[in-house]
């Protein structure tokens, strides 16, 4: 088959809007509807039986992010190719814009207010650097990525928005960004020595880092490490969140039951420690469904970049899939007392627009590479006119 | 180049598989530490969030009651209205207390303590702002309530003594837990609770104490009470019944009164049941309830007639010719002297390079065992003690009850001392010399005796048994109350004729002319006391104070170099039933000082026990004789 050189008005490739709705991933949407239906489920308990102030907001922002997700999975996948490099370099602007306001004495703000919607350029960030790797290795072949001079500007690409999100100070993102950008080095092909010497390097810069680490970010390595050492202080959260699950045993308290949860010895309930709500209430039954779900979603992930014919749409789908993974990996570990403490939400299930809005659009994204998945693309990138 | 792109797809599905791989086993480490956390720790953890949950809340049980033997109550459990305030249920705390104060006076000083209290406290925590509110001040609060957000008026309980003074010494008090006092019992750690700091609240504290009922309430992690669970109501503390009569206790207080520093015992001298037991001055036991003010403590402590002292236990007093019963006794049980035995009385005994003087100059001429209690002549002792040794003396103190603990239910019982040569040589390392028993034999030297070991040993000479003194009516133990079972004390293992003519002996000290104890005795018929005075230096007189100025005479002295004044007796005489002993500190002559106290508490408690069994003691003609007083030995004895 030979490399097709195209406009977009005159594409073979070109499958009207109702037939892309038809092949939207349905039962995607109803996964991602199902996690969000026990997002606002918890939230319901967590408010004691109440829709405020947390479970109805939850739901108009779902809507809303749904609708935009829906949008984005119908756009056709090499518009987001074309925006890639741009939405990139918007959100490293908007990051460089709130260092700078934040430096200025605005204090800890890091969002912009758009009125009905407060945008934090490091969530932009987690999609645009996706986008933007993904686009960066679409360009190159095998061979070009054994070249260490090709490596260096998605190297500065990942580092640069890193820096400025640990500045901030958030640790959790800066993970979320690394590790996300890893998965498109690995997948890209990468040598799996280089991994290697990143990683002996990244461990041997352990004890250096650990000096530019924040009071409370030693803290809480110090607390993950020996939690009963402050049970009352920094290690209190991970405790009860511990006590907490633990209690609810195999079928759970009940829905609204949980004591740990409802007299407040659990912290961040309807935020960073749902899941432990939701352990608490359900027992290990609610939290292996949960998990169920989770898994389900990831793995029609990989089935969908699988599927893809074109680099860009692999790259972006197995991206945002593993973006995705990190923040339920993370969450649910740090919840059970498996890694330190980091504030990273439970996708969907968390209470908080943001995070909601950023796994909806990168789930638009999915579904735009699942819905597109037969368009090849050429290297270059298709309507530049170069082959 | 659609090859090289299928290259790339290969290792990218490869990679892609790996990375699958990867996640997976993340996963089922998480699904793994989930069934780790909610099965096999499960039982844990559940513990854990219950005991999170979960407090349990003591409830103080009510304090046993304790009455005197008729049922009087004598301590008893007062309600104690306070009022309290909870921060969150005001709209302005200042506001509320300013009104507050204007029903009752709190002053600026409470508002301000308040105000940072409740800042201190979780918004929930109810403040106290005043205890011990008047019922008055109770329903002024209540009737304004509505004005008044955020205030409680809460009930407690608080230990009350109704007779105040005039039991603090065998009552004692209760008084917070203090630091030391803490055992891990988490029924002294309850705020306001108190516990027995003195006298029978101290002996009997645990049975008094009671079982504390349990609260589990449900509290969320503020410490806030959500509900309650479960409720389980204590047991309150046993009453208990104590021997003393009120009226005569009072009786005995106020025969004191007027003396600076006194005690006396009365007790039954069948079942050692002790019927009053006063101590001079005294103190209000009322004042330790709430928490003593550092004042009134101080002036409690600085007082020289130490108040808190029970002196009728704790006090020590060389017993003086009181004493010389014992002597008689161990001598006639020993055969080394007959009742009828005679010895002469010059005024005095020289003993190598010393001589020991009879309290009467010029002295008392032949005396016989008789002759020598009544009179009280010293040299008579002197001349037996010698043969008797002070061994012998010694063995015979300690069967009437000397020189050991009563055992009476009561804290810091003094045992007092009845020296022997072992005990010399053990505590002082000397040798014991001839005239120590000389000193001795009159109850003085190294003698030393409680006034309830005085009435114990007059009990003992009254009965011919080993009885012992005790408080309650029944045996009171941290388990319970069980009645006595009629407690039989052993015989004394005393010959009865020979206890029999000490009886008689101290039945001339006080109804025979010339008898030291004449003027103290009493009149009215049948109820004849027998007794022995005894007056004990507390100084030296020297030689030289002798052959100058003569002996001073008690008035010529301060007050603590005043003699002791003791009497001991028994009564009736004919089938004897109470025997007293008062002790008078420094008060001068124990027939002239002492001796009118035991007369009128013996009589006292006799004509409570006729009226009682219904007969009228007001025909018999006792306060007419009381005071008549024949010509008699006017002296005292030494």
């Amino acid at each position: 088959m030979a490399a097709s050189k195209y406009r977009i008005g005159e594409d073979p490739d070109y499958v009207p809007i109702g037939r892309r709705l038809l092949l939207l991933n349905w039962t995607l949407v109803l996964l991602i509807a199902a996690l969000s239906g026990i997002g606002f489920a918890m939230l319901y308990s967590a408010a004691n039986g109440s829709l405020q102030p947390w479970a109805e907001r939850q739901m108009m922002r779902f809507a809303v992010g749904a609708a935009l997700m829906i949008v984005i999975a119908v756009t056709d996948i090499r518009i987001w190719l074309k925006l890639a490099y741009f939405s990139y370099f918007v959100a490293l602007i908007l990051l460089i814009a709130v260092e700078i306001k934040g430096d200025i004495g605005m204090g800890a703000q890091r969002w912009i207010n758009l009125g009905f919607f407060q945008l934090q350029p490091s969530e932009l960030m987690k999609i645009s650097l996706v986008l933007a790797l993904a686009r960066y290795f679409h360009g190159l072949t095998v061979e070009d990525t054994g070249r260490i001079t090709l490596l260096i500007p998605p190297i500065l690409m990942v580092a640069a928005p890193s820096a400025l999100v640990l500045r901030q100070p958030d640790l959790g993102t800066t993970l979320l960004l690394i590790a996300g950008g890893g998965v498109i080095f690995w997948l890209a092909g990468v040598r799996v020595w280089k991994f290697a010497l990143v990683l002996g390097g990244a461990l041997a810069a352990i004890p250096i880092g650990w000096q530019f680490l924040r009071e409370y970010q030693k803290n809480r390595v110090l607390t993950f490490l020996n939690p009963e050492n402050d049970p009352l202080g920094a290690g209190y959260h991970i405790t009860q969140s511990k006590i907490a699950l633990g209690s609810g045993g195999l079928f759970g308290k009940g829905f609204m039951l949980g004591s740990q949860s409802h007299l407040n010895f659990l912290p961040e309930k309807q935020t960073d420690f749902i899941f432990t709500m939701l352990g608490e209430e359900f027992g290990l039954v609610g939290g292996m469904a949960l998990l169920a779900l989770y898994v389900l979603v990831i793995a029609y992930g990989y089935v969908i970049a699988l599927r893809c014919q074109n680099q860009f749409g692999r790259l972006v789908a197995i991206g945002v899939t593993s973006t995705f993974f990190l923040y339920v990996f993370i969450n649910i570990a740090m919840v059970m007392g498996l890694i330190p403490v980091v504030g990273v939400p439970l996708p969907l299930v968390s209470y908080g627009g943001t995070v909601m809005m950023t796994i909806l659009v990168s789930f638009g994204l999915l579904m735009s590479v699942s819905i597109h998945r037969d368009i090849r693309i050429s290297r270059q990138g298709n309507d530049d006119g170069r082959t | 180049m659609w090859h090289r792109d299928s290259d790339r797809f290969r290792l990218f599905t490869r990679r892609a598989l790996m990375l699958g791989a990867g996640k997976g086993i993340l996963l089922t480490g998480l699904a793994a530490r989930m069934y780790y956390l909610q099965v096999l720790e499960s039982d844990r953890y559940q513990t854990l969030a219950d005991e999170n949950r979960i407090s349990h809340r003591l409830l103080p049980p009510p304090r046993g009651l304790v009455t005197d033997r008729f049922g009087a109550p004598l301590a008893v459990n007062r309600q104690n209205y306070h009022i309290m305030i909870v921060r969150e249920q005001t709209p302005d705390v200042r506001r509320t207390l300013e009104i507050l104060d204007q029903i009752i006076d709190l002053g600026p000083d409470t508002i301000e303590r308040v105000e940072r209290d409740v800042l201190r406290r979780r918004s929930f925590v109810p403040v106290t702002v005043r205890d011990n509110l008047t019922w008055d001040e109770v329903a002024r609060v209540g009737i304004n309530a509505p004005d008044l957000p955020g205030l409680i008026i809460d009930a407690g309980r608080s230990r009350d003594y109704p007779e105040g003074p005039h039991l603090a010494h065998s009552l004692g008090y209760v008084a917070a837990v203090s630091e030391k006092e803490l055992n891990g019992d988490p029924l002294l750690e309850l705020p306001g609770f108190t516990i027995g700091k003195s006298g029978v609240e101290k002996v009997y504290d645990l049975a008094l104490r009671g079982t504390a009922g349990t609260s589990q309430v449900e509290v969320n992690a503020l410490g806030r009470v959500i509900r309650e669970l479960e409720r389980e109501e204590g047991d309150s503390g046993n009453t208990v019944v104590m021997t003393l009569d009120l009226d005569l206790q009072r009786y005995a207080n106020q025969r004191l009164s007027d003396k600076e520093s006194a005690s006396a015992v009365v007790m039954d001298i069948h079942n050692g049941e002790v019927l009053a037991l006063a101590s001079h001055p005294t103190y209000d036991p009322n004042a330790f309830t709430n928490g003593i003010s550092h004042k009134l403590w101080n002036s409690l402590v600085n007082n020289p007639y130490a108040p808190l002292s029970n002196k009728a236990v704790n006090g020590t007093y060389a017993p003086g010719s009181t004493f010389k019963m014992c002597v008689a006794l161990a001598g006639l049980e020993a055969g080394i002297i007959t009742p009828n035995q005679k010895f002469f009385c010059n005024g005095h005994l020289d003993l190598g390079n010393s001589r020991f003087h009879c309290w009467k100059r010029g002295g008392h001429g032949w005396m016989n065992l008789h002759d020598s209690i009544k009179h009280s002549c010293d040299v008579y002792y002197y001349e037996i003690s010698q043969k008797i040794g002070i061994d012998r003396i010694a063995a015979m103190a300690r069967k009437l009850g000397l020189g050991e603990d009563t055992g009476i239910d009561l804290p810091n019982e003094r045992s007092g001392l009845i020296p022997t040569k072992d005990w010399k040589e053990i505590q002082l390392g000397k040798r014991w010399q001839g005239g120590e028993t000389l000193i001795a034999s009159i109850g003085q030297g190294y003698v030393l005796t409680t006034p309830l070991q005085l009435c114990t040993m007059t009990a003992r000479l009254a009965s011919g048994k080993a009885v012992r003194p005790h408080l309650t009516r029944d045996k009171v133990t941290p388990e319970g109350v069980t009645s006595r079972q009629a407690e039989e004390f052993p015989e004394l293992q005393v010959s009865r004729a020979n206890l029999a003519r000490i009886r008689d002996s101290m039945n001339g000290v006080t109804n025979e002319l010339r008898g030291t104890g004449y003027r103290a005795r009493i009149s009215a018929k049948g109820m004849e006391m027998a007794g022995k005075s005894g007056t004990s230096q507390v100084r030296r007189i020297t030689m030289r104070e002798r052959q100058t100025t003569g002996v001073l005479e008690n008035d010529a002295l301060p007050w603590k170099y005043r003699d002791h004044a003791l009497f001991v007796a028994f009564a009736p005489v004919d089938n004897p039933r109470y025997a007293c002993a008062v002790v008078v500190e420094h008060g001068g002559g124990g027939s002239s000082v002492a001796g009118p106290i035991v007369r009128d508490l013996l009589l006292k408690a006799q004509e409570l026990q006729s009226a009682r069994q219904g007969i009228s003691a007001a025909n018999q003609p006792n306060s007419a004789n009381l005071h008549s007083t024949p010509a008699s030995n006017n002296q005292d004895e030494g």
